[in-house]
C-alpha cells in the first residue's frame, strides 16, 4: 500500500443526491401534463409561444451573465422553468414578440438584476406577466374558446361582468377560456402532486392557499368550488406559490404565505377591478416573505421560554 | 414506553451498513509496532510514566491522567518501549506517543484482576475502577466516563441511557457489540446505574437493528429495571440531546449538559468497557472498529488494540480497493478526514472509512435557492441558511442571535443542501470565532 494524498475536508463527507438541477428539471417534468393539455386545447401556436418564452428567458440569462462576467448558470434549468411558467400563464393567442418581451423582463428585471437564481424577491415569471398585463391590457385579456377557437371570456370574467356561471365539468377538464396552462385542473393537480411527493414543493402552501380561498368565498356567499377551479388559482397554488426562492423557509411561514395569498385572491376577485387575483396575491405575498420568515422562526431545542 | 421513538428534524442518509452488519467481530492481528498517544480524551494529555527501553505488559499504565477531564492510558501489548516521541494522531496535531515493540506474548500485567463483584462495590469504588481503567466515551466524543458519572450533588440523576442508536451511516461496531456481548452491555448499564444511584435504565436502539433489539429485549425480559426502547431510524438519532428528547421528552437546556435534566447517556462500547474493567480488571486497551467503505477490499468489524495504525488495520482488511480518495475516522456524517494512515487507532475510533474518488467527489457549490431543506432537517430548529448568510457577510452578532451556538454539528444541513453549500463548515467556523470573542471579553 503506497502512500497517497488524501482529500481532507470538513464533515459531513456524504451528501444527498438531490441537486438544484434535479429540482428544476423535476419542476419541468411536473409541468409536462399541463403543457400537453395546453397544446391539446389551444393548438400548435401554444408550442411556439412556449418555445419563444423559454428561449428568450435562457438567452436573456446568458446575455446578463456574459455582460456582468458572472458564471453561466443556464444548465441549472431555472431559466427554462421561468420561461415555461410564464408561457403557461399567457393567453393562447398572444403575439410572439410580446411573449419574448415578457420573458426578457421576467429574467432581466425579475431575476438577474437581483443577482440571479436564489436572490430574486419576486417570482420572475409573475414579474414578466405583471409587466405584460400592464403594458398590453387588451391582448392580455383576449381569451379564446378551446372548442371553436373564437374569442370568449374566462369563467371569472363571465361571472364578474355578466353573472354567468360555468359548469364544473368544463372547469375541471379545462374546456374553458383562459391561459394556456391554467385550464386543465387534472393536469395541474397531477404535476402538483408529483412535486409534493418528491419533496420539491411544500404541501402547506397549496393547502393553505386553496383552503383559505374556499373558506373565505364560502363565508362571503360565493361558490367555493367555482373559485377553486376557475382562473389560475390551482396553477398558481401548485407551481407559482410553491417557488422556493420567493416563499418562506419555515414550515409555519409557508402556511401563513398560502393563507395570506388565498385571502388576497378572494378580495381581488370579488371586490377588485381585475377578475383574476392569483398573480397579484402571490407577488404581494412574495414581498412579505422576509417578514413572515422573521416572525415564524421555530423554537430552538432546549431554548428557555422567556 | 411503546412504539418507535424519535425527534423532530433529521435526515435519512443512505445506510451502507449491510456490508458489515452481519460480519462477526474479528480479532485484528497485533503488529510488531504500536503507537499509543498520550491524549485519547478531550482534556489535558497524560504524562508518560514509563521510560525508553522499559518492558511493559498488557494493561500496564503508560500515562498518568493530568487534570480533571483526563483519563489514563494503558499498554495494549507486552513489549519494549522503543521511543517516546511526537506522533501524528487522528484528531489533527502531533501528540506525545509511546512507541512499543510487541514481543508477541501478550503477557498480562499483574494489576489486571477484578477487585470484587459489582454488588460489593460502592459507587465511589466503581468510579475509581472506571477512572483507573481509562474509560472514555467510545461513541467518538472521548469524554472521560468517570467525570460524566460524577455529577455535582445538586444535579439529581434519574435516567441512564445506553446509546445503541448508531445512526452514522456505514458503522456497525455498536450493532455487533450488542449482538455479541449483550451481557456486557447490560452489565455496564447496571454498573452506571449503581454509580449514579438510578433505578431504571434504557438501552436505546434504532429499528434498523431488529436482531439487536430482539436479543436485548429477550435478555432483559425478566428485569424490571431495564427497558429496551426502539428508536426510529433517522440521523442524528444517536446525538445525545436528540436521544434524550426521544426517550424522556425532556430537552437539555441551551448550553447545558444532559445531567441538567437528570440524564446520563453512555455508548454501547463504553458500557462494555466498564463491564470489562469491573469483571476482568482490564483497562480500555482495545475496541471494536468498523473498517468499511468502497475503498477497502474486505470491509470488517475488527477488535483492534489501541495503538495499531490505520495502515495496519486497512492492510488486514485486504488493503485499499482501487485508489482511495478519503480516509475518515468515524462515520461519514461527523467523522474526521485524515491526512495520513499512519495515525493509530485510539479510544474514540468507531470506524475507519475509506471512500473512493467517486464517493468523495467534491461538488460544485451553487447559489442557494432557499429550498429550506436545511431548515427542515435541523434537529435543533435552527435556520442554517439564514445563519450562513449572516456569516458570509461577517455579521456574527446576528448569527449568534439566531442561536448558532446551539448547533450540534451533526451536518444534516450540509448533507441535504441541493446547492452543496458548506453550511456546517461555515457555522462551525463562526461558532469558534464567537466563542473566542466571548473568551476575550471576559
Amino acid at each position: 500500500m503506497e502512500d497517497q494524498k488524501f482529500i481532507v475536508s470538513s464533515s459531513p463527507h456524504i451528501a444527498t443526491d438531490v441537486t438544484v438541477n434535479k429540482i428544476m428539471y423535476s419542476v419541468i417534468a411536473a409541468l409536462i401534463p399541463t403543457v400537453i393539455s395546453g397544446i391539446y386545447y389551444f393548438g400548435i401556436y401554444s408550442v411556439w409561444m412556449i418555445l419563444a418564452s423559454i428561449l428568450a428567458c435562457v438567452l436573456t440569462e446568458f446575455v446578463f451573465q456574459k455582460l456582468r462576467n458572472k458564471p453561466l448558470t443556464i444548465d441549472d434549468g431555472s431559466a427554462v422553468v421561468t420561461g415555461l411558467l410564464l408561457a403557461l400563464t399567457l393567453p393562447p393567442r398572444l403575439p410572439l414578440w410580446m411573449v419574448i418581451l415578457g420573458a426578457v423582463v421576467a429574467i432581466g428585471l425579475g431575476k438577474q438584476v437581483f443577482g440571479g437564481v436564489g436572490c430574486n424577491p419576486f417570482n420572475p415569471a409573475l414579474v414578466g406577466r405583471a409587466f405584460l398585463i400592464i403594458s398590453f391590457p387588451v391582448h392580455m385579456t383576449t381569451w379564446i374558446n378551446p372548442v371553436d377557437g373564437v374569442t370568449s371570456a374566462t369563467p371569472l370574467n363571465l361571472l364578474k361582468m355578466e353573472g354567468a356561471t360555468t359548469s364544473y365539468i368544463d372547469l375541471f377538464t379545462g374546456n374553458i377560456g383562459g391561459s394556456i396552462g391554467e385550464t386543465s385542473v387534472i393536469a395541474i393537480i397531477l404535476g402538483g402532486i408529483y412535486l409534493i411527493y418528491k419533496g420539491y414543493a411544500d404541501w402547506r402552501i397549496p393547502v393553505g392557499y386553496l383552503a383559505s380561498v374556499a373558506i373565505l368565498s364560502l363565508i362571503i356567499g360565493q361558490d367555493p368550488i367555482f373559485h377553486l377551479l376557475a382562473g389560475g388559482l390551482l396553477f398558481g397554488a401548485f407551481f407559482m406559490a410553491t417557488d422556493m426562492v420567493t416563499t418562506p423557509v419555515t414550515k409555519i411561514g409557508r402556511f401563513v404565505f398560502g393563507i395570506g395569498a388565498g385571502v388576497l385572491v378572494v378580495i381581488i376577485r370579488v371586490y377588485g377591478g381585475y377578475p383574476e387575483g392569483v398573480m397579484f396575491s402571490i407577488l404581494l405575498m412574495n414581498g412579505l416573505t422576509p417578514i413572515i420568515d422573521r416572525y415564524t422562526r421555530s423554537r430552538i431545542y432546549g431554548e428557555v421560554r422567556q | 414506553m411503546n412504539g418507535v421513538l424519535t425527534f423532530r428534524g433529521g435526515i435519512h442518509p443512505p445506510h451502507r451498513k449491510s456490508r458489515t452488519s452481519s460480519l462477526e467481530i474479528k480479532k485484528a492481528e497485533t503488529p510488531s509496532i504500536l503507537v499509543i498517544p498520550m491524549q485519547q480524551h478531550i482534556g489535558a494529555p497524560c504524562i508518560p510514566i514509563v521510560e525508553k527501553g522499559q518492558y511493559v505488559k498488557v494493561g500496564q499504565k503508560l500515562g498518568e491522567a493530568k487534570g480533571f477531564v483526563s483519563a489514563p492510558v494503558h499498554s495494549s501489548v507486552s513489549g519494549i518501549v522503543k521511543e517516546i516521541k511526537k506522533w501524528e494522531y487522528p484528531l489533527g496535531q502531533e501528540v506525545d506517543s509511546i512507541v512499543i515493540e510487541s514481543d508477541g506474548n501478550e503477557t498480562i500485567d499483574e494489576s489486571v484482576r477484578p477487585v470484587s463483584s459489582l454488588e460489593d462495590l460502592s459507587p465511589d469504588e466503581i468510579r475509581q475502577i472506571i477512572r483507573e481503567a481509562g474509560i472514555v466515551g467510545m461513541g467518538g466524543a472521548t469524554f472521560p466516563t468517570q467525570v460524566k458519572l460524577s455529577p455535582p450533588p445538586e444535579k439529581k440523576i434519574d435516567t441512564v441511557i445506553i446509546n445503541g442508536a448508531e445512526c452514522e451511516p456505514y458503522l456497525t461496531a455498536d450493532h455487533r457489540v450488542m449482538l455479541e456481548k449483550p451481557d456486557d452491555v447490560i452489565f455496564g448499564l447496571k454498573a452506571i446505574m449503581k454509580t449514579v444511584r438510578v433505578d431504571h435504565g434504557y438501552i436505546a436502539i434504532e429499528d434498523n437493528k431488529k436482531d439487536a433489539i430482539k436479543l436485548l429485549t429477550k435478555k432483559c425480559a425478566d428485569r424490571s429495571d431495564i427497558s429496551v426502547v426502539t428508536l426510529k431510524t433517522k440521523y442524528p438519532q444517536g446525538a445525545e440531546k436528540q436521544l434524550i428528547k426521544a426517550i424522556t421528552g425532556k430537552e437539555v437546556p441551551s448550553g447545558g449538559l444532559p445531567m441538567d435534566v437528570g440524564v446520563i447517556v453512555s455508548n454501547v462500547g463504553t458500557a462494555c468497557a466498564i463491564a470489562n474493567a469491573v469483571n476482568v480488571g482490564m483497562p480500555l486497551v482495545e475496541r471494536v472498529v468498523t473498517v468499511t467503505g468502497n475503498g477497502v477490499k474486505n470491509p470488517q468489524n475488527m477488535l483492534v488494540k489501541i495503538g495499531v495504525t490505520f495502515r495496519e488495520v486497512i492492510e488486514q482488511c485486504g488493503g485499499f480497493n482501487g485508489t482511495p480518495a478519503k480516509v475518515i475516522m468515524g462515520g461519514p456524517m461527523m467523522g474526521l478526514a485524515q491526512y495520513s494512515i499512519d495515525v493509530p487507532v485510539i479510544k474514540g475510533t468507531s470506524g475507519i472509512l475509506v471512500l473512493t474518488e467517486d464517493e468523495a467527489k467534491q461538488h460544485q457549490v451553487k447559489q442557494c435557492i432557499r429550498c429550506a431543506r436545511c431548515v427542515d432537517a435541523c434537529p435543533v430548529g435552527l435556520m442554517p441558511i439564514n445563519i450562513s448568510n449572516y456569516i458570509s457577510i461577517g455579521n456574527l452578532d446576528e448569527a449568534e442571535k439566531l442561536n448558532v451556538l446551539d448547533c450540534i454539528e451533526c451536518g444534516s444541513c450540509s448533507f441535504t443542501c441541493p446547492a452543496r453549500r458548506p453550511l456546517l463548515p461555515n457555522i462551525r467556523m463562526a461558532k469558534q470565532k464567537i466563542i473566542a470573542q466571548k473568551r476575550n471579553k471576559k
